[in-house]
């Protein structure tokens, strides 16, 4: 039964109506049935935010070729529309049909980010089910999640009834098995479905684990039953070339971000920078082949209308042949086709990169350097040289981009206030660059505090404090105030803080995002609802430490929220990796040289999938191997003649 | 060489927006408008410069959440002609559910531009919390005023304006299953008064549940005419569907 004669009386009393309206290019209505497991899939952010995730609309799509499943999708309502739904008594709804959410047997939800956890709570509320999964009823909807967050799923365990981990494309199938098996028979003992489900390689039930404590320490979170396992490992899809997904990319009627095409080219990420969990749990590299590429492009740009494609991964310059990809790219649309490269690693963007995607239009660049001192991205192990940053940002300026964004961290390990104030040193010198092609170039640092991600060699490091946080910001903001052509945003270091109590948290914070969501605290990513002093009162409230959660450094023998779960890499490789950090010593990527034992290959018996042999040529490319006679830059001066020697040679 | 001597044909289309697609906002549709003639892979003629759009010239905005059956936007084609129906059939399967293109015609060179030709429209509004009888009582008290001050924000100041002569027609309509309909033809010029304007006058609480613009028109040489039928170059003159 369709909600819309009671939702279009409600949609004129809101803001951007069109969130609510469905009816995307590509939306499927399907038809429900009893012997069909019907997926409500969420996400838990406003649909502008939502919608083009691509994890879950290549779901959507699994589970819509399936005939024994049904998908559709609902977004966290804006805090206007939550107010109208409550006050006429709506609940949370699909936007594909707009069913009510108790229709659904499942509601799925992809977790990217830790700030939404408050936004779960409240769209499981909205949906008529108990946030506690303990006080749920046989026939109440089955809560999921996936996603990056569910590499730490503890802060979630008392509402989520089962977690995923890894790759959905595989999985989904499994899970819908376990549910339909158990609908049919008539939904008879939630218990024995989750049973069931924990049987299944990659889904956490964190019902059926023991958690003991002792003290503020966590002792062990271990099965219940022999049947469910310790240690839960993620899934991998080993090829991407069978999952060309999605193949309808949903066209909303409405802006959103990252409006176009997205076709993702690769996934995992072998570079190794510490700070990263993406490209930690997400290994090995499975590059899709570039004749799919062209292919996903090619017909999705035909589709959907788009005159935009991004191509899609943790590092897009490292693409094999990316090149001659873009360049097919843009040559395969009707008209001008623009094509944007997110992640671009500095060492990868070469002239001819340039050149090729800015010939329909100039899309925004965004380069991450991460840290300001070679000694610091050495810790981080983002090994880039500022020779690589000047060549990229030379490059850039010489094709006719006037301004960039230059992404940074600080907060990291061992940053001392030299290599803070150093990022205003690169900064300056790319707008120098600059000068040499526009009137009025312009270098926006954008700089974002560090907050330590599970299953990553920084999962041990004690996070700064809001104060450190706020000094190191404002010393980097005096010292670039007065350059002309420099300007600086930031995140807010409370806002990194309460990501780093949910980031790793045990299941005891759990209690904390429940009361900061009873006191009306959805939407906490946006800066307008974010409201700081709600988490450190439920924090003293429920008798747990800031300090102790976040500021902590972690010893090795420290049992971790996260020990029973499993990203494939060894524990021994990350600690080794901590200290190799902790030591200044980078280490170079596995895709192109020897194979360091970090588990994700050898422990799923699988293998990077990569086209080319050889790293992309130029620069130091991360290899770790800084090119023969390099020194670091004593003047900006001796920089930019090296500079200018190479662009005119 | 000089864009200006590239071949072109303008062509206008109306258009009608209905059912849950109401809810996009006048910018939505003009995206919508862009990909859905992408699709269609007709030589739309494209701005100069460094981010090139499609040139399509838009008409009167239609406020977020009201339906019409006339809606008007004029394409420029890289064309020396480009027949009306090619434009029509293609749009068939590349507008979106709830958009349907309605009627066309080419456009003779120098024709006005929508925006500024419009000077009228017919509205028609459902209201759900008001009897036929009070409803022609406002009416009356509407049509007798000598003037009918509505304040509005703009630009953070508060503007007064008089949307008396902008009221040129206003009866009350059929019943509906849900309330009362409306009927109004309301001025565009020098800026077009809203349905929602109107309803505020003499404290009305009248709750409208669907808005829908039904005409819009041209005034010229005394005689009221449909945007497709002004300035239509008479030899390609093609229109379907008109009533």
């Amino acid at each position: 039964m369709s909600l819309w004669p009671e939702l279009e009386l409600v949609l004129p009393e809101v803001s951007k109506p069109a969130r609510y309206i469905g009816g995307e290019g590509g939306m499927v209505e399907p038809e429900h049935h009893p012997s069909k497991v019907a997926w409500l899939l969420a996400y838990p952010d406003t649909y502008e935010i939502g919608l083009p995730n691509q994890g879950l609309q290549i779901l959507y799509e699994i589970l819509n070729e399936r005939d024994d499943a049904v998908a559709e999708r609902a977004y966290a309502p804006w805090v206007d529309m939550e107010a109208e739904m409550r006050a006429a008594g709506l609940p949370l709804f699909s936007v594909d049909t707009h069913r009510r959410a108790g229709e659904f047997d499942v509601l799925a939800f992809n977790l990217s980010a830790e700030l939404v956890y408050t936004n779960l709570l409240n769209c499981i509320d909205l949906a008529g089910v108990p946030v506690r999964a303990e006080q749920r009823a046989d026939h109440d909807l089955l809560i999921g999640a996936g996603g990056h967050c569910t590499y730490n799923p503890e802060p979630l365990a008392d509402f989520v009834d089962f977690f995923v981990l890894g790759d959905g494309e595989e999985v989904v199938s499994e899970i819908n098995a376990v549910i339909c098996d158990w609908k049919r028979a008539g939904k008879r003992s939630r218990q024995s479905v989750l049973r069931a489900l924990a049987t299944v390689e990659g889904v956490y039930v964190p019902s059926l684990y023991d958690v003991v404590y002792d003290g503020p320490a966590l002792v062990s979170i271990t099965p219940r039953f022999a049947d469910v396992p310790a240690v839960v490992e993620k899934r991998t899809v080993p090829d991407l070339a069978a999952w060309p997904y999605p193949k309808r990319q949903l066209v909303p009627l409405t802006e959103v971000v990252h409006d176009r095409l997205n076709v993702e080219v690769f996934r995992g990420c072998t570079r190794g920078c510490r700070f990263c969990q993406a490209g930690m749990i997400t290994r090995p590299v499975r590059e899709r082949p570039a004749e799919q590429v062209r292919t996903m492009v090619a017909d999705g740009l035909a589709r959907s209308g788009y005159d935009e494609v991004a191509l899609t991964s943790l590092s897009t310059a490292d693409f094999s042949g990316i090149t001659e990809v873009v360049s097919a790219t843009m040559d395969c649309g009707a008209g001008e086709v623009s094509v944007s490269l997110p992640s671009l690693r500095v060492d990868a963007f070469t002239v001819g990169l340039a050149a090729q995607i800015q010939r329909a239009r100039r899309t925004g660049l965004t380069f991450a350097p991460e840290a300001g001192s070679w000694r610091m991205r050495q810790v981080i192990n983002k090994l880039i040289d500022e020779r690589d940053l000047y060549g990229a940002v030379e490059s850039a300026f010489s094709q006719g981009w006037r301004r960039m964004k230059l992404y940074f961290l600080t907060g990291l390990p061992t940053e001392t206030d030299v290599d803070t104030l150093a990022i205003g040193e690169l900064a300056r010198n790319c707008v120098e660059l600059g000068r040499a092609h526009t009137k009025n170039p312009s270098v926006t640092v954008s700089l974002g505090g560090f907050v330590p991600k599970p299953f990553t060699p920084f999962q041990w490091f004690g996070q700064n404090t809001v104060a450190e946080l706020q000094r190191k910001i404002f010393l980097l903001r005096d010292d670039i105030k007065r350059n002309r052509g420099v300007q600086m945003k930031w995140h807010d270091p409370k806002a990194s803080l309460v990501e780093g109590i949910a980031s790793r948290g045990d299941r005891r914070i759990g209690r904390v995002i429940e009361e900061v969501w009873r006191q009306g605290g959805t939407f906490q990513e946006w800066s307008e609802h974010f409201d700081y002093d709600r988490w450190t009162q439920a924090m003293d409230r429920h008798g747990l430490s800031v300090d102790w959660y976040v500021h902590r450094h972690r010893t090795e023998d420290e049992v971790l929220p996260w020990d029973h779960i499993s990203a494939g890499l060894h524990k021994d490789f990350l600690w080794q990796d901590w200290r190799d950090a902790l030591n200044e010593v980078g280490l170079e990527d596995c895709r192109w040289t020897p194979c360091y034992d970090c588990g994700a290959c050898t422990g799923y018996s699988i293998e990077h999938i990569v086209a080319s042999a050889v790293p992309p040529a130029g620069g130091s490319q991360g290899t770790g191997q800084v090119p023969t006679g390099y020194q670091p830059p004593r003047a900006v001066e001796v920089q930019l003649s090296g500079v200018g020697e190479r662009a005119s040679s | 060489m000089n864009p200006n001597q590239a071949p072109r044909t303008r062509i206008r289309l109306r258009y009608s927006k209905a059912g849950r697609i109401r809810f996009t906002s006048h910018r939505d549709v003009a995206r919508i408008w862009e990909r859905s003639l992408r699709r269609t892979g007709l030589p739309v003629a494209q701005t100069e410069g460094f981010s090139p759009r499609a040139k399509l010239h838009f008409g009167l905005a239609l406020a977020t959440g009201y339906e019409s059956d006339a809606e008007y936007l004029d394409i420029d084609f890289k064309c020396d002609e480009m027949a009306v129906d090619e434009v029509l059939d293609a749009l068939v399967s590349t507008l979106p559910d709830g958009i349907i293109a309605t009627g066309g015609a080419v456009l003779s060179p120098g024709a006005m531009s929508l925006q500024q030709a419009v000077t009228s429209c017919d509205w028609d509004i459902e209201l759900l919390n008001v009897t036929a009888g009070d409803l022609a009582q406002w009416v009356d008290r509407v049509l007798s005023a000598a003037t009918l001050m509505v304040t509005r924000e703009r630009k953070g100041k508060q503007i007064t304006d008089d949307l008396a002569p902008q009221v040129r027609a206003l009866e009350v309509g059929e019943p509906t299953s849900r309330g009362v309909r409306l009927l109004a033809t309301l001025g565009t010029q020098p800026r077009a008064a809203r349905p929602s304007e109107l309803l505020a006058t003499f404290e009305s609480a009248y709750r409208p549940i669907l808005i829908r613009r039904t005409r819009q028109w041209i005034e010229q040489d005394g005689a009221r005419l449909e945007p497709l039928e002004v300035g239509a170059a008479p030899a390609q003159h093609t229109l379907i569907g008109v009533q």
